[in-house]
């Protein structure tokens, strides 16, 4: 009985005699690469979006206004650091979600903000009110008051936040680290405008849907 | 009981024939003038198997969050028993294993072991090395301080320097828009999972090319073995071996065995006394008091960084690295035939000689990193005595405006203060006074202008008190009549005399 099961199982095996069997082994080999190679594809899909999926997805879209608190922090003439919570983020960030950046406040309603990150290499500049100078400390850049390259390597001047004030409060538009492809400031049609109590405000403006409707009013 | 241990023991090699499948590698014949030039390697390998079993020790309780992480470094060095020293072992093994493999590097390449046959163990070789790297520099990132936040971003604005492309490889190196807690995720995956997978393999099919090709002779001029002629070696090699071979292990091995002690006693000591590297401080992006420095595997790229000038930076960070890679691999293609010993490869030995003394200076460079400024210096570091002794009342206003305007950040006075700029100890000698003030008003040669920064009144007293800066006696720079002020000098004295 058990010789039998044996010899049911070696026959297909050797496959000398069964020319009909290594047509159907052919076919199968080719099916069976086929199915795996189809179900490889298939499977890869998720995997490479998963892994690709932060670098495909457009960030700047995921910028959005951050309140930085009331004009009456940032004198006139003066360069200080404030700090916000990053909009974009996981669960997982702790400490490293609240990020620092340069507010100079030049008059009434003009500012400059700056990114915390060297054009350079992205390390943290710091401002020196004395010389009025911002200084990096890992290789040397040097910038003005205004953001401008002053010396060392950095190829360009400081990065900006878009900002705007509005009702007697400094916003900046921020969620994502600035290097030379990745600008500070954007484009006007990138921005989104700023929500506050249900108005839509641009440039420190409000804005309404039917603005357009009302222009063309005589 | 032996007899029952033994018998346990037949019955496992009867079904399994593992004694058999080990003592043919380990056994495997070697030159007998593989001597303790040949001890490297293993070396390295062993620091490898150190960081896997501390690695998984480690990681039974890092917590790889980085909300976390930071904490449970605290909680190994301090709390955790023994959590210091498996930290400490880790991190020192991993600076001797990127030292070691370098140092079998250079062994391998003086020795001409590369050539043929053997090209693929070295192309393994490189591959290894570049593994060993990606480790040491995802593993500094574990250590998620503020030289790992700022090393990542540092790490980020380099994938900026890449045209098109280089936003979406900034995001794919963060795992997202900014430095966060998908950033840790992603390199702790690359440091536990990925990459040592990698260096798993990698280190297999090395082995088995050893096994396959052999390891090379001694290659003193005159031995059957120092030539490599593509039409004789192999078979001459498999005679030779087959009649003076000596087995690995236990005679060959028996260097191996003591150079490998000796390292791993000293790594005890250096982990016992040094204690584990860092963490240093909070990686909280808005403590900028920070000086970010890479380790030391990385500290040539951080100097190569801050000394290139601006115009060729680009270029470079996008093709150094793989020029480098290439030329690496091409090594065995370019030169795989001939001569062997160092002694008659003169271009191959300056070669190794221009490239340690060159990432040596740049390492010691990347330490002190003269190019940075002292971010403390103008308050930390007073004008010397010397500088203000005898000086009328609008130089000293000129030291204090110098001290106040943070000059002394890049400048030095008497070898104290930053080195960015020139030490001024002596500028008097080099510049007129409408030289300094053009200087300190335009700035230039990589000095930012002050002209804005600084009034007219404040400028005139800092010239003045440059003015002065100069060795007792010496005479200041050649300026419009500094000759007949010094005739007259000299008249008055000859008068006195």
């Amino acid at each position: 009985m058990t010789d039998v099961e044996h010899d049911e199982q070696q026959t297909p095996l050797t496959g000398d005699t069964a020319p009909a069997g290594d047509d159907r082994r052919g076919f199968m080999f080719k099916f069976g690469a086929a199915l795996m190679g189809l179900g490889g594809l298939v499977i890869s899909a998720p995997i490479v979006g998963y892994i690709l999926s932060p670098a495909v997805k457009d960030w700047k879209k995921r910028r959005s206004w951050i309140d930085l608190g009331g004009l009456d922090q940032y004198p006139i003439g003066r360069t200080l650091l404030a700090t916000y919570r990053n909009p974009v983020h996981g669960p997982t960030v702790g400490i490293a979600d609240e990020l620092p950046c340069w507010v100079r406040r030049i008059d009434e309603s003009t500012f400059q903000v700056f990114y915390i990150n060297c054009a350079h290499l992205g390390c943290p500049v710091h401002w020196f009110e004395e010389s009025r100078l911002f200084m990096c400390p890992c290789h040397g850049g040097v910038y003005y008051e205004n953001g401008d390259r002053a010396s060392g390597p950095p190829p360009r001047g400081l990065f900006e936040y878009d900002w705007q004030v509005v009702r007697g409060k400094l916003y900046v538009f921020a969620g994502e680290m600035p290097n030379l492809q990745i600008p500070g400031k954007l484009p006007e049609d990138d921005l989104t405008p700023l929500t506050v109590d249900g108005i839509d405000y641009r440039d420190g403006q409000p804005v309404t849907p039917d603005d357009d409707t009302e222009g063309a009013r005589p | 009981m032996i007899r029952m241990l033994k018998g346990a023991w037949e019955w496992i090699e009867d079904r399994t024939g593992i004694a058999e499948v080990v003592r043919e590698p380990m056994t495997h014949p070697v030159p007998r003038s593989a001597k303790w030039w040949y001890v490297f390697g293993s070396c390295t390998l062993m620091f490898f198997m150190i960081q896997v079993v501390t690695g998984i020790c480690l990681a039974l309780v890092y917590a790889p969050s980085a909300a976390t992480a930071y904490d449970s470094l605290l909680y190994l060095n301090y709390d955790v028993p023994m959590g210091w020293m498996l930290r400490a072992i880790h991190g020192w093994s991993s600076n001797a294993m990127v030292f070691m493999m370098l140092v079998h590097m250079v062994q391998v390449f003086l020795h001409g072991a590369y050539k043929y046959p053997r090209e693929m163990t070295w192309i393994f070789g490189v591959a290894l090395l570049l593994t060993t790297l990606g480790l040491a520099f995802t593993g500094q990132v574990m250590r998620w301080d503020a030289d790992a936040y700022w090393g990542v971003g540092i790490g980020a604005s380099m994938m900026g320097r890449f045209p098109v492309i280089g936003g979406w490889l900034t995001h794919l190196v963060l795992g997202g828009p900014i430095i966060g807690g998908d950033t840790l995720s992603r390199f702790f995956t690359l440091h536990v999972f990925v990459l040592p997978g990698i260096a798993i393999a990698l280190i297999g099919g090395h082995l088995m090319m050893v096994l396959k090709q052999g390891i090379s002779e001694d290659p003193k001029p005159g031995t059957p073995g120092a030539f490599v002629d593509k039409a004789t070696y192999k078979a001459e090699y498999k005679e030779r071996i087959r009649r003076k071979g000596i087995p690995f292990f236990p005679v060959a091995a028996q260097r191996d065995m003591v150079f490998c002690g000796v390292m791993l006693i000293t790594l005890i000591i250096v982990a016992a006394w040094y204690g584990p590297i860092g963490p240093g401080p909070r990686p909280d992006p808005t403590l900028i008091d920070v000086t970010p420095r890479p380790d030391f595997p990385f500290l040539w790229i951080f100097a190569v960084l801050a000394l290139l000038t601006p115009a060729v930076e680009d270029y470079l960070i996008i093709t150094a690295a793989p020029i480098l890679l290439l030329a690496l691999f091409m090594v065995p293609f370019l030169g795989g035939t001939g001569a062997r010993s160092p002694s008659s490869r003169p271009i191959a030995v300056l070669v190794v000689i221009l490239l340690i003394s060159g990432v040596g200076v740049l390492s010691m460079l990347g330490v002190t990193s003269p190019w940075s400024p002292h971010m403390q210096a103008w308050t930390s570091d007073a004008v010397p005595p010397s500088f203000v002794r005898s000086r009328s009342p609008l130089e000293l206003q000129g030291a204090i405006v110098l001290q106040h305007s943070q000059c002394r950040n890049c400048h030095a006075l008497d070898g104290i203060g930053g080195a960015r700029g020139p030490d001024l100890s002596d500028v008097a000698l080099r510049l007129t006074p409408d030289q300094l003030v053009r200087q300190v008003q335009q700035g230039g040669g990589n000095m930012p202008a002050f002209g804005k920064n600084l009034s007219s009144s404040e400028t005139r007293a800092v010239v003045a008190f440059l003015d002065t800066c100069h060795p007792p006696g010496a005479r200041p720079a050649n300026r419009p009549g500094a000759r007949l002020e010094a005739l007259r000098e000299l008249d008055a004295k000859r008068a006195g005399n």
